[in-house]
């Protein structure tokens, strides 16, 4: 008799908590929008036009924000494509196994595994310098901290997991479909890039989503070496701020009620740009698999 | 003839240029990562002596002083969040493992999926909203609130792929002896699958040691030793940044200082959850 009820308490409970994990997920949804209300009240749709963002004059324009990310993260994922594809081939096609490839896979979980803010301080303290010589020698303003410097983190950044995800898609292109082009006498370049590249297209393309997805939201390492200027950036060398930036370096520092509500605002628009780019990308990799 | 023949030739060579250059790329990207260990050793490793780690920070222009505070302050938002995140998340997993169909279920996987995207600072900033704003002071709990939300969807999913590979045989070899459905999760199925779920806990924690971002403004790092839950405290990741980004030389030494402690410490987490899995695989 107590056991059966034992079962049906430990049913409930499991359940309450699978409940629980779709109340969190709907608060945190909730409250984003609640708290970005006296925002949206007092901006309107100057808020995501407006390209003036001045707390001081009460002005809170995003869009410089939201062209930050977009021109970091676009940059970054440019930079990284070539390796990030050069290394799905060299995993999924020429070495499979063995010990390169396990030094290649080891490499990769290594430098997936160091924190952002790491990496944002090797960025400050070694490519800033870098970046600073090449734009001396470009005759540009060296700054050395801005938009170029921040990709090149964010580039590195994100090898390992659109490697790691594109290495997966080129693993599972059929071996008959490989057979066929190599018995038809091509060489190994030639069914890599007619069989191979093509039937793996969707999957690298849903890895390039999902990179995106991190880059958009990664905080610290642009934090440290994106300049923090609020204005319209004119070329890849100058300063900016991206959305996520913008809260690292203001939310703690707001005082006013709409300045907070309004980076607020900042936060939920991040955090719905990363996910219907992520969720596209998932969605794809999910119709891939079945 | 002479023509095919050459083109032949030439696409042998495109080939092999090919291979080399997939090569070349795969293995740039290994540079960066040397460089980066190379820096941080080359200037880590001379500012970490044993005051260091014990010591507090000293204020500028003071000589010595060390990060005993951040490691404190590390470790306990490191406990308290697991404390919310492992409990829930092992049982959100063992729910979906049971669970395999159903509305609840799958709304979940969603969730988990969903919360796995959301940028970190966008989780600090709902920490913020609930513990900070209604507790009116910065803390270490809404810290670890923060990190909680962050190592959830890893628990939970690590949690339900090891449930899910334990063979129904157990299950029914249990049940038809008469031992009760919830003895039968916890006492058989959980057991068989308790590597896999330590393997993602590790994981987990990895992942929310080195985070900085949703700590900015709710653990918000204090100077001093602090072993209060409802006051602000230190964190490493958080000591770096602000020690980083200060114009002091000596603060970037201490920097960097940390952040050799740092990568030691997540590397290290992320090497044993990595021998766990390997070593104790869970295998039917």
């Amino acid at each position: 008799m107590i056991k059966v009820s034992f079962d049906s308490i430990f049913k409930t409970v499991l359940k309450a908590v699978g409940v629980l994990m779709l109340l969190l997920l709907a608060g945190i949804f909730v409250t984003l929008v609640i708290d970005s209300l006296p925002a949206i009240k007092a901006t309107g749709v100057a808020f995501f036009t407006g390209t003036t963002w001045d707390p001081v004059f009460k002005e809170y324009g995003s869009l410089v924000f939201l062209v930050g990310t977009l021109l970091t993260s676009f940059l970054a994922l440019a930079i990284s494509l070539p390796f990030s594809l050069a290394i799905a081939i060299f995993l999924g096609e020429y070495f499979r196994a063995g010990l390169v490839s396990s030094f290649l896979k080891s490499a990769i979980e290594l430098m997936a595994g160091i924190p952002s803010v790491i990496f944002g301080m090797w960025g400050l303290f070694v490519l800033v310098p870098l970046v600073r010589q090449v734009e001396i020698q470009l005759g540009v303003a060296p700054y050395g901290i801005g938009i170029l410097t921040a990709s090149l983190i964010l580039a590195v950044m994100i090898i390992p997991y659109s490697a790691s995800i594109s290495s997966d898609v080129v693993n599972l292109v059929p071996a008959d479909l490989k057979e066929a082009a190599l018995s038809l006498g091509a060489t190994r370049y030639e069914m890599i890039k007619k069989v191979v590249l093509p039937s793996a297209r969707s999957g690298i393309f849903a890895g390039v989503l999902l990179s995106l997805g991190r880059a958009i939201g990664e905080t610290m390492a642009v934090t440290m070496v994106i300049g923090n200027a609020n204005i319209l950036p004119t070329s890849i060398f100058s300063p900016a701020n991206t959305m996520a930036s913008i809260i690292a370096n203001e939310f703690a520092e707001a005082t006013d009620a709409v300045y907070v509500s309004c980076l607020i605002e900042v936060g939920l628009l991040l955090m719905m740009v990363t996910l219907v780019i992520s969720m596209i990308g998932r969605y794809i990799m999910y119709r891939m698999k079945t | 003839m002479h023509t095919s023949h050459s083109n032949i030739r030439l696409r042998i060579i495109k080939d092999r240029l090919f291979l080399a250059l997939v090569v070349l790329l795969s293995f740039a990207m290994i540079v960066p990562l040397l460089l980066i260990i190379f820096h941080i050793v080359k200037n880590g490793i001379g500012v970490i002596n044993w005051e260091f780690l014990t010591s507090l920070p000293r204020p500028m222009g003071e000589q010595g002083g060390g990060i005993a505070n951040a490691l404190a302050g590390t470790m306990m938002l490191i406990v308290l969040a697991s404390l919310i995140a492992i409990p829930l998340g092992v049982l959100a997993g063992i729910y979906l493992a049971e669970q395999k169909t159903g509305r609840i279920a799958s709304g979940v996987r969603l969730c988990m999926e969903v919360l796995q995207g959301i940028p970190s600072i966008v989780i600090g900033i709902v920490a913020y909203a609930w513990v900070v704003i209604s507790m009116g002071t910065f803390s270490a709990l809404s810290g670890s609130v923060a990190l909680a939300i962050m190592m959830l969807p890893v628990i939970v999913r690590s949690t339900e792929e090891t449930l899910r590979l334990v063979p129904d045989i157990l299950r029914e070899a249990s049940l038809a002896l008469g031992v009760s459905y919830s003895r039968t999760v916890l006492k058989i199925i959980v057991p068989s699958g308790l590597t896999g779920i330590l393997t993602g806990i590790l994981l987990a924690i990895a992942r929310i040691t080195g985070e900085t971002a949703p700590l900015l403004f709710t653990a918000f790092g204090n100077p001093y030793m602090s072993f209060n839950v409802l006051k602000p405290v230190d964190s490493l990741p958080l000591m770096i940044f602000n020690y980083a980004t200060s114009p002091y030389p000596e603060w970037h030494a201490k920097a960097w200082g940390a952040a050799l402690v740092l990568v030691v410490f997540v590397l290290g987490m992320n090497f044993t959850a990595k021998v766990i899995a390997k070593r104790w695989k869970v295998q039917f």
